[in-house]
């Protein structure tokens, strides 16, 4: 029993119109492992997510956590059952402050605590992820780097076992991507099992036991990073040569 | 911290007491002045709860309204006043229930359009029904209430509505609306259920206006449709939100204020002008203080510490 | 056969509304702006009609000569010089379609406002083409027939005109992706406007067609915007062909209501049919997705 997938994904599709964004999507995620997502821009990945985290409805397939059903379910729903996100475009909530921006993960996750001990709790994630001392500046006033760690403290305060990022890392210098691995890490050590979309294969290789490819909506390659990225058809649909 | 919460209520506590001996000591003009204030300070109120928090713009404030008179206008022959005046309220927040879960579900365009008429549409059946069940179009009202009774009433809902306000945002269904409408996705993806907290939300602030309608009801003599459902309040409880400033506690009724003194004055002297300055004035607001005075007042504020 | 005629009126004045969800369709569809004030043009459009008649006997179809002309530019200079600001000032689209909403809300009421105190609130109304017409055994009113053969033969070329050339390939790819759309060297802004303008335009004719057989007041903008937008939602936002279908579904469920339960009760059809299209298809009835 102990090697049944935490997350099972089995035939998702999603058209858009005539454009089947997502056809027939597989996918097996392992209780604690980070696994890694990654195709060319218009590969359906971030539908995937879209779709794993309730925010567009599928046309077909299933996705089950811990072998319950999330396919159908509203996405306030699938957040309380424990799958949390973070946005390609940051989404930060500019007119609020650090400490409220997290807060609402708390107030209203997997496992809702009054507003006192919200409070809290928020200041302890705050202090972990880094952003202690800047929990009274409003979403607007933080740096780049600080928004994307509002981004994943807000996700965390939702209490998930299961957290997708969306190109999380992206955009980052390389002093700054050196702290979001070890940010990720660390996350991952605390039992949170994580699926990330990433164009930065340095990260891919520091942080992910598993790697999938997505090429025009489908999944064409699976295994260890060194062999997927080693792969000449992952090279093949990266480059383009053909792809029009 | 805690004294300086007795301290602020207690001088709130005085203020309404000062303000519920108001009618015996001013002209019955004066108080039918501050009776329109009291309205629209809790229709500006209760509407920008909803709107101003969440930005779905409700252009169904004239509806609500209206439906609370006309309860008034139905059953007051046949029921007691206070019983009338907890009906009003619960008729509003049914409809409003429907009406928010019918379109609150979807995008924000849909509840524009859809409260953006509701009140021409309730007063279509009305009519229908008026003409074809009761052969008239006109009905009277017959209660016997007095001004100061009407302003001792309204005092209490403004009360109510202003301290209801303060409390509901320090608890966490006011942080969802808050969040909702910062990014409905976001907030969607922290687990809140948004299509109940704003029909929740839509539902209970519209009670207030049909609650609001059904008091200021008592005014008249008689109602027809055309003056129960006139759209222009939507439109002046809007602009009174905004100029007063949306967000903050005593926003809308800032704007409240002045509005109902400059509409008393252009009714009174240029009526065929009234609905064009009232237009123009709409445009000025959401151009040049698009926060409102309490914007602006916070914006000075900042300025002067600098 | 009174059923037939019913029917038949409606679909004459179905025509109508589906032109005017066109326009409609450019503005909200293309220029991307929710535009409450959208039926003040058509109001004036009427109104210059009505005048151009009554005072000089002017032919109505003659007076959009002068009217069209003048709402394209009006719409434009809306576009331009009062919604563009607000895009530039929005943090997102959310706060950028509340602030339209206002914005147009108050335009609405000065254009009805200098309405009234030009022309006053009653209703209005002149003698044009009022011969009777049969088609297939019931009798219409020419100016109707030709209201709806206007209607319908400027709708197609619109179509025509978004379809097959070059310029309305360029818009109906900002409809899809604004963003995508200038990245391949189309000039957004500047479509935006004209289709702005174009929706502006396109409700001054639709004025002058109901004002040769429907009678109007300073008001009744509000009334032809309402109807554009559940059209719109009807046939689904972008989609010219399915709000064609739509106007004339509307304008069929209004006159069988009207023949079957009360002519008085053409708003609650409106909303009947509003409410069960975001109920069970909020898509709309002709898309795809």
């Amino acid at each position: 029993m102990s090697d049944a997938p935490l997350l099972a994904v089995r035939g998702l599709r999603k058209s858009f119109g005539g454009l089947q964004a997502v056809r027939g999507f597989d996918l097996d995620v392992a209780a604690g492992a980070i696994v890694g997502l990654i195709g060319p821009n218009g590969s359906g990945k971030t539908t995937v997510l879209n779709l794993i985290t309730g925010e567009i409805a599928a046309d077909g397939g299933s996705v089950r956590l811990a072998d319950q059903e999330m396919a159908g379910l509203p996405a306030f729903r699938i957040c309380r059952s424990q799958i949390a996100r973070t946005f390609q475009l940051v989404r930060i909530l500019p007119g609020m402050t650090t400490r409220e921006n997290v807060l609402i993960g708390r107030l209203f996750g997997a496992d809702p605590a009054p507003l006192e001990r919200a409070r809290r709790d928020v200041d302890v994630l705050l202090d972990r992820v880094g952003l202690a001392d800047r929990a009274d500046q409003t979403g607007a006033q933080l740096t780049y780097i600080d928004q994307k760690r509002v981004e994943l403290a807000r996700a965390l305060a939702t209490r998930p076992r299961l957290l997708l990022l969306d190109e999380w890392l992206a955009g980052l210098n390389p002093t700054e991507l050196q702290i979001g691995i070890a940010l990720i890490r660390q996350v991952r050590d605390e039992g949170v099992t994580i699926i990330m979309i990433e164009h930065v294969m340095e990260a891919i290789r520091a942080l992910c036991d598993h790697v999938v490819v997505m090429s025009a909506g489908a999944l064409i390659a699976a295994g260890a990073p060194d062999a997927v990225l080693a792969d000449p058809e992952v090279a093949r649909v990266y480059l383009g040569d053909d792809d029009a | 911290m805690v004294e300086n919460t007795w301290f602020r209520c207690s001088i709130a506590a005085a203020a309404v007491a000062f303000l519920a001996a108001v009618p015996l000591m001013v002209s019955a003009y004066t108080v039918s002045l501050l009776v329109s204030m009291l309205a629209y300070i809790s229709l500006a109120t209760a509407w920008a709860f909803f709107s101003g928090r969440t930005r779905y713009i409700s252009l169904a404030t004239a509806a609500f309204v209206g439906i609370g008179t006309y309860t008034v206008a139905l059953l007051s022959d046949h029921l007691p006043l206070p019983m009338v005046l907890v009906i009003a309220p619960v008729v509003g927040f049914v409809v409003a229930l429907g009406v928010g879960l019918a379109t609150l579900r979807l995008s924000g365009v849909y509840f524009v359009i859809f409260t953006f008429g509701l009140a021409e549409l309730i007063k279509q059946v009305v009519i229908w029904f008026e003409i074809n069940q009761t052969k008239t179009l006109a009905r009277y009202i017959f209660v016997n209430a007095s001004g100061a009774l009407i302003y001792e009433l309204l005092l209490a809902t403004a009360v109510v509505v202003l301290a209801g306000v303060w409390w509901l945002s320090r608890t966490p269904l006011g942080y969802a609306l808050r969040v909702i409408g910062e990014d409905e996705m976001v907030a969607r993806h922290a687990g809140i259920d948004t299509t109940r907290v704003k029909v929740l939300i839509f539902a209970a602030t519209s009670a207030v206006m049909s609650l609001v309608g059904a008091i200021l009801s008592l005014r008249y003599t008689y109602v027809d449709p055309n003056i129960g459902f006139n759209s222009l309040v939507s439109f002046q409880v809007l602009i009174m939100a905004l100029l007063g400033g949306i967000g903050r506690l005593w926003g809308p009724a800032m704007g409240a204020i002045p509005l109902v003194l400059l509409f008393e004055l252009l009714s009174g002297t240029f009526p065929h002008y009234f609905s064009i300055a009232v237009g123009l004035c709409f445009v000025v607001i959401v151009y040049y203080l698009p926060g409102g005075v309490m914007g602006l007042m916070d914006r000075w504020r900042a300025r002067l510490r600098a | 056969m009174v059923l037939f005629e019913a029917v038949l009126s409606g679909i004459l004045v179905g025509g109508m509304y589906g032109l005017i969800a066109l326009g409609l369709n450019l503005q909200y569809g293309i220029a991307r702006m929710m535009n409450l004030a959208y039926g003040e043009a058509l109001m004036g459009g009427a109104f210059t009609a009505f005048w151009f008649f009554t005072l000089w006997r002017i032919d109505p179809l003659a007076s959009m000569l002068f009217s069209v002309p003048v709402a394209f530019v009006g719409n434009w200079l809306i576009y331009r010089y009062l919604l563009t600001p607000l895009v530039r000032r929005a943090a997102n689209q959310d706060v950028l379609e509340a602030d339209t909403i206002l914005v147009t809300f108050g335009l609405l009421f000065v254009f009805q406002g200098v309405a009234l105190v030009q022309w006053g609130g009653e209703y209005r109304g002149y003698t044009y083409l009022a011969v009777p017409l049969n088609v297939l055994g019931a009798t219409v009113a020419l100016n109707r027939v030709l209201a709806f053969a206007a209607a319908v033969a400027l709708a197609l070329a619109l179509y025509w005109l978004l379809r097959s050339t070059r310029l309305g390939g360029a818009m109906r790819a900002i409809a899809i992706d604004p963003v995508a759309a200038q990245l391949v060297a189309i000039d957004v802004p500047r479509l935006s406007a004209l289709a702005f303008a174009t929706g502006g335009a396109i409700m001054a004719v639709a004025g002058t067609l109901v004002s040769m057989f429907l009678s109007f007041n300073a008001s009744i903008g509000i009334v032809y915007t309402l109807k554009a937008l559940i059209v719109v939602i009807m046939g689904g936002v972008g989609r010219m062909l399915g709000c064609l279908m739509a106007g004339l579904l509307l304008g069929v469920a209004e006159a069988l209501g009207a023949y079957l339960v009360d002519p008085g009760l053409t708003l609650a059809i409106n909303f009947a049919l509003f409410l069960l299209v975001l109920l069970v298809r909020p898509q709309g009835l002709f898309s795809r997705g």
